[in-house]
């Protein structure tokens, strides 16, 4: 866990501010096989290290950000904002 | 007289006495003093008894790795245990009262643990009381820690003020000694944001108790200069009395300030202690170094200290630690405190050097033991002699104080809070500060330099660097000269053989060499396990003093180096912080905000008693003269509502506000059911899943205009849909033009219920309510007589002719009265909660009792609201899997007993007929229960196997918590009107 993060709207803001929904999943298409559901809502990879998880700045400008940080050394790398993030992958 | 204040000198303002009070005699001290300092002055060595053994003790350091002078101070609700007398600043009317001791200080029963001692070593509590295991929690853990322990806290509430602050500086300083100090200068002079904190109410740090010249100045003349000037600068921030207590991630320090810790009575317009978060851009930690104790026979007896100390309390505090005072040491710093204590007069006895030769300069006369050792101390409360050893030849010495100088542990403990570890150095013979990457590091003795000019020359340096990466033009320092240091080289000495008494490695604890033995041979030698075993580094001291010593112990005994054998954890907090100073304000009242509705006014009036759900109050009944109980008033409330009218408080639920061209899109998204062509001026019940397809959470949305609609959800899951909607709006479907805002507290909502709602309503409503105009599942803005817009809806959640009417919060008491008053010849009620519960229980709706997670829309009777035919929506894809269509899932059925006399609980479980009452034949459950007024008994909504196709069995309803078996009949799950006649009127 971080104890700030720099919000892409807000700027550096204390965590206590957030909160964590868990790692970032594209959810599937209506039309996806039964496994790939499964996987959407069930399975997890709980890696160590590097990690892309929603935040949401709840106590904040209420967007969903995609916070890129390393759960072993805290550290965080990069936040964006999640619609933002999805639109550059396209 | 052993101890004693010097007629002159130290840094203490002899013009200003204090008096304060131990165990309850009466001493004086001065402005400037430490409890410890003027117990000493007084020549009150004798401070507590240790925790185990209750052997006497005194103070062994000057500073916050005490671990002996542990008392309480102040009284009363103000009374605070365990505080080191060595940092306890002195202030008039102190009082302080010994700790684990009784009947006294100097004569305690409890010393009689010492004769046991062959019994007590390390590991005896496992040992011992392991049998019979019943006995633990009863009898043996009370005794042991009766008997072992340290100060009481008070039973009475604080009554002091607590507060937390954030403070954000370029850099931060922990410490104010010489590289402490020359950073925050160098750092200030270039232009950056500077805050510098030290423990001490004084800033200066080693400058204020070694007796050196610096460009011609006292050292502590030179501090002074120093802190001046750093004063004088904007950009700097000093706090005196605040300890940096620890680091976390992304440059965040935590530390605590004592505001008025110092003073009799508390000021009530200032909190007593704030605690920090400190965000900085670089930081330097000058916290010093620790001296080390010697370990060796009887190293505990009061009077024995370290020369560091002994030399503090003589230079800063003008006090003489004894008459005669001897000196056991490894290396310089022994050798200066003999020096200065003989420099004021002070006769030194002997100096026991532990080396075969050394070049330190001993004071003219004093006699010097090379290659001897200390093997044991005499004397009762206090040291009165030594016993020295060298060559195979013993010899006592007289004193009445004894410094010992064991060498020098940089205090690296903030930077090892974050998982790196310190690294044993074998020229320094100590742990050194890690190496945590740019942006904090040690400076100073902390970074290990061995002078004070070192320590100004490594400040400076260290905050240039940090100055130029930020950005600021580095200044270049001037660093004076300093003359008259000393050599504070050292042999490493671990500890004395042949000890004759017990030699303490951590006086704390009570753990002595042989324990740590004791460990190694038992098997627990990993050093954590050694730590956890023999209790070595624990308690509030957390082994500051202790903990090298251990470790170069447990390496001696193994023949590795202490680098192999490690340092234990270290974690915040680096001293003891209060409960109350981390709790801050968030204390009774305030220990979670508390949410009142807009009408809560307009409810307390009418007599309500409240109930806490969640932050909220909400009105639960509303008791009338002559009522008994609750259920008194609840049946009335009931029944009126049914025959008459009620008006009840629904201004909890959460309300959203839904815009855009994409808000129809986006609610045939979230909801199951369709919602695309919702028209204007209508609402709709709605059911949102989760993406497993269980139900997460209900409510109606109403579509006031084209590309607005205004969403009603459950008051406990408000906050839980606002952000699955802004979720879901962001991260799956960005494009779709929809945008939301709360407004649940913007808006004071009621619902008017009974089959007179109507014409109540018609009363205050400009617009017409008829039901052609206002039809059920109507929504829109109409105008009250005077003027105000409302948001009307024909909904109902009782079964009645219904309506909830939203006006802006502030008008909220002043409609709810207008309504009661119009409402009063056709008799209105006010009603709760309670009764809002039994009116949906007998019409068969749902809650969160229902709606707990584990249901479907169809387990429920919803699956009608499953719109299949939309192309997606949540929960859509998942809710056809096997496990959620099966028939023998749990479904919503009525529930009444056969006996109409009977009553049943929610929570009771549900069984076949005749079934043994245990959870092997479990059916289901009761969700909500209730006597109902209408039908004259106990009803009650469950979930049950197979539920619907049972309508009519007998089942038994087992409550094993109350142990009652009642039988009953499964019915369908709408007790009032099921024609649904009377919500249409």
């Amino acid at each position: 866990m971080a104890s700030l993060i720099t919000c892409p709207h807000c700027g550096t803001r204390p965590k206590e501010e957030f909160s964590v929904r868990g790692a970032v999943i594209a959810r599937p298409s209506a039309s996806e096989k039964d496994e790939a559901w499964h996987r959407y809502v069930y399975v997890r990879d709980n890696p160590k290290g590097r990690y892309q998880e929603y935040w949401h700045h709840a106590a904040g400008c209420r967007r969903w950000l995609v916070v890129n940080r390393d759960n072993l050394t805290h550290e965080v790398f990069g936040v964006t904002d999640a619609q933002a993030s999805r639109e550059g992958s396209r | 007289m052993s101890a004693y204040r010097l007629d002159a000198g130290g840094l203490v303002n002899r013009a200003n006495p204090l008096t304060f009070t131990f165990d309850g005699k009466s001493y004086t001290g001065f402005d400037g003093d430490t409890l410890a300092s003027a117990l000493i002055a007084n020549d009150q060595m004798l401070m507590g008894r240790s925790f185990k053994y209750h052997r006497p003790r005194g103070p062994v350091t000057s500073g916050s790795a005490e671990p002996n002078a542990l008392m309480t101070i102040g009284s009363g609700a103000r009374s605070e245990p365990n505080v080191r007398a060595t940092v306890a600043e002195l202030y008039n009317g102190l009082t302080a009262v010994s700790q684990n001791r009784w009947p006294s200080l100097a004569f305690d029963l409890g010393a009689v643990n010492g004769l046991l001692s062959p019994f007590l070593g390390a590991g005896f509590y496992y040992k011992t009381f392991m049998w019979p295991a019943m006995l633990w929690e009863k009898l043996y853990e009370p005794l042991i820690r009766r008997a072992a322990g340290l100060g009481k806290l008070t039973m009475e509430a604080d009554p002091d003020r607590y507060e937390k602050a954030w403070a954000h500086c370029d850099l931060l300083v922990v410490g104010s000694g010489p590289a402490g100090l020359m950073a925050a200068l160098s750092a200030a002079r270039a232009g950056a944001r500077v805050l510098i904190a030290d423990e001490s109410a004084r800033f200066g740090g080693s400058l204020l108790s070694e007796n050196v010249v610096i460009g011609g100045q006292a050292a502590s003349d030179y501090a002074a200069g120093l802190v001046e000037e750093l004063a004088s600068f904007p950009n700097v921030t000093m706090m005196p009395r605040t300890t940096v207590f620890g680091w976390y991630d992304d440059m965040v320090f935590g530390a605590v300030e004592r505001v008025q810790k110092h003073v009799e009575t508390p000021s009530p317009d200032l909190p007593v202690e704030c605690v920090w978060r400190i965000v900085a851009k670089r930081a330097i930690l000058a916290s010093g170094a620790e001296e080390r104790p010697l370990v060796f026979g009887g190293n505990d007896r009061p009077g024995v200290m370290t020369a560091n100390a002994a030399r503090t309390y003589l230079n800063r505090y003008g006090v003489a630690a004894g008459s005669k005072v001897a000196v056991f040491t490894n290396g310089g710093s022994g050798y200066r405190t003999a020096g200065d204590l003989s420099a004021r007069g002070v006769e030194v006895t002997a100096i026991i050097d532990a080396r075969a030769t050394s070049t330190d300069p001993a004071p003219y006369g004093v006699r010097v033991i090379h290659g001897g050792a200390v093997v044991a101390t005499r004397g009762r409360n206090r040291i009165d002699a030594l016993v020295a050893e060298r060559a195979g030849f013993e010899e006592e010495i007289a004193c009445d104080a004894l410094a010992m100088a064991g060498g020098w542990s940089p205090i690296v403990h903030l930077m090892c809070q974050r998982g790196a570890k310190p690294v044993w150095s074998d020229a320094a013979q100590a742990f050194l500060a890690p190496d945590v990457g740019s942006g904090f590091v040690a400076a100073g003795s902390a970074g290990c330099a061995d002078s004070i000019a070192a320590c100004l020359r490594d400040g400076a340096s260290k905050a240039a660097a940090f100055s130029t990466e930020l950005g600021f033009a580095a200044y270049a320092a001037n660093i004076p000269e300093v003359e008259g240091e000393y050599d504070p080289d050292f042999a490493p000495l671990w500890y004395v053989p042949g000890a004759k008494d017990k030699a303490f490695v951590d006086f704390q604890n009570d753990v002595h060499v042989s324990d740590l033995g004791l460990a190694q041979r038992e098997g627990f030698r990993h050093i954590e396990h050694t730590k956890r075993y023999t209790t070595s580094g624990m308690a509030t001291d957390q082994g500051k003093l202790g903990n090298v010593a251990t470790i170069g112990i447990v390496a001696a005994m193994r023949g590795v180096s202490p680098a192999e054998i490690g340092t234990t954890t270290f974690r915040p907090f680096y001293t003891p912080v209060s409960m109350g100073a981390l709790a801050g304000t968030s204390r009774a009242e305030h220990a979670a905000p508390v949410r009142t509705s807009p009408l809560y006014g307009w409810a307390k009036k009418n007599g309500a008693t409240f109930v806490e759900s969640g932050l909220w109050y909400r009105s639960s009944w509303f008791a009338r003269d002559g009522e008994k109980t609750w259920r008194d008033s609840v049946d009335r409330e009931v029944r009126n509502v049914r025959e008459n009218a009620g008006l009840c408080d629904v201004s909890t639920l959460g309300k959203i506000e839904i815009f855009g061209t994409g808000a129809a899109e986006f609610l045939n998204r979230v909801y199951s059911n369709a919602f695309l062509k919702l028209p204007v001026g209508k609402a709709r019940y709605g059911l949102m899943l989760r993406e497993d397809g269980m139900v997460f959470d209900d409510g109606t949305t109403s579509r006031l205009s084209e590309n607005h609609y205004v969403m009603t959800t459950t008051t406990t899951y408000a906050t839980e849909v606002m952000a699955h909607l802004e979720f879901a709006s962001q991260t799956f479907w960005p494009h779709l033009d929809v945008r939301f805002v709360s407004s649940s507290d913007q808006w004071a909502q009621m619902s008017l219920a009974g089959p007179k709602a109507r014409i109540i309503l018609a009363r205050i409503v400009e617009d017409d309510i008829s039901d052609a105009a206002m039809p059920f599942l109507g929504a829109k803005v109409v105008t009250l007589k005077g003027g105000l817009k409302a948001r009307l809806f024909r909904i109902s959640f009782s079964g009645e002719l219904a309506y909830e009417l939203a006006v802006p919060a502030g008008y909220g008491e002043a409609v709810a009265d207008a309504i009661m008053q119009a409402g009063r010849e056709d008799g209105i009620c006010a009603y709760g909660v309670e009764a809002l519960n039994v009116l949906r229980i007998e019409k068969g709706f749902v809650t969160h009792a229902e709606l707990e997670g584990r249901t479907t829309p169809d387990d429920l009777g919803y699956g009608k609201m499953m719109a299949m035919t939309k192309p997606d929506f949540i929960g859509k894809r998942l809710s056809t899997r096997f496990g959620l269509t099966a028939a023998d899932r749990l479904q919503l059925v009525g529930l009444k007993p056969v006996e109409t006399d009977k009553e049943f609980m929610a929570g009771a479980h549900l069984l076949k007929d005749g079934a043994a009452a245990t959870l092997a034949g479990d059916q289901g459950f009761v969700s909500s229960a209730c006597y109902s007024p209408t039908l004259g008994h106990t009803i009650g909504l469950g979930l049950l196997k197979s539920g619907r196709e049972r309508i009519g069995e007998k089942i038994t309803v087992w409550d094993g918590l109350r142990g009652t078996e009642v039988a009953a009949e499964v019915c369908l799950p709408v007790f009032v009107d099921p024609q649904n006649t009377k919500q249409h009127l």
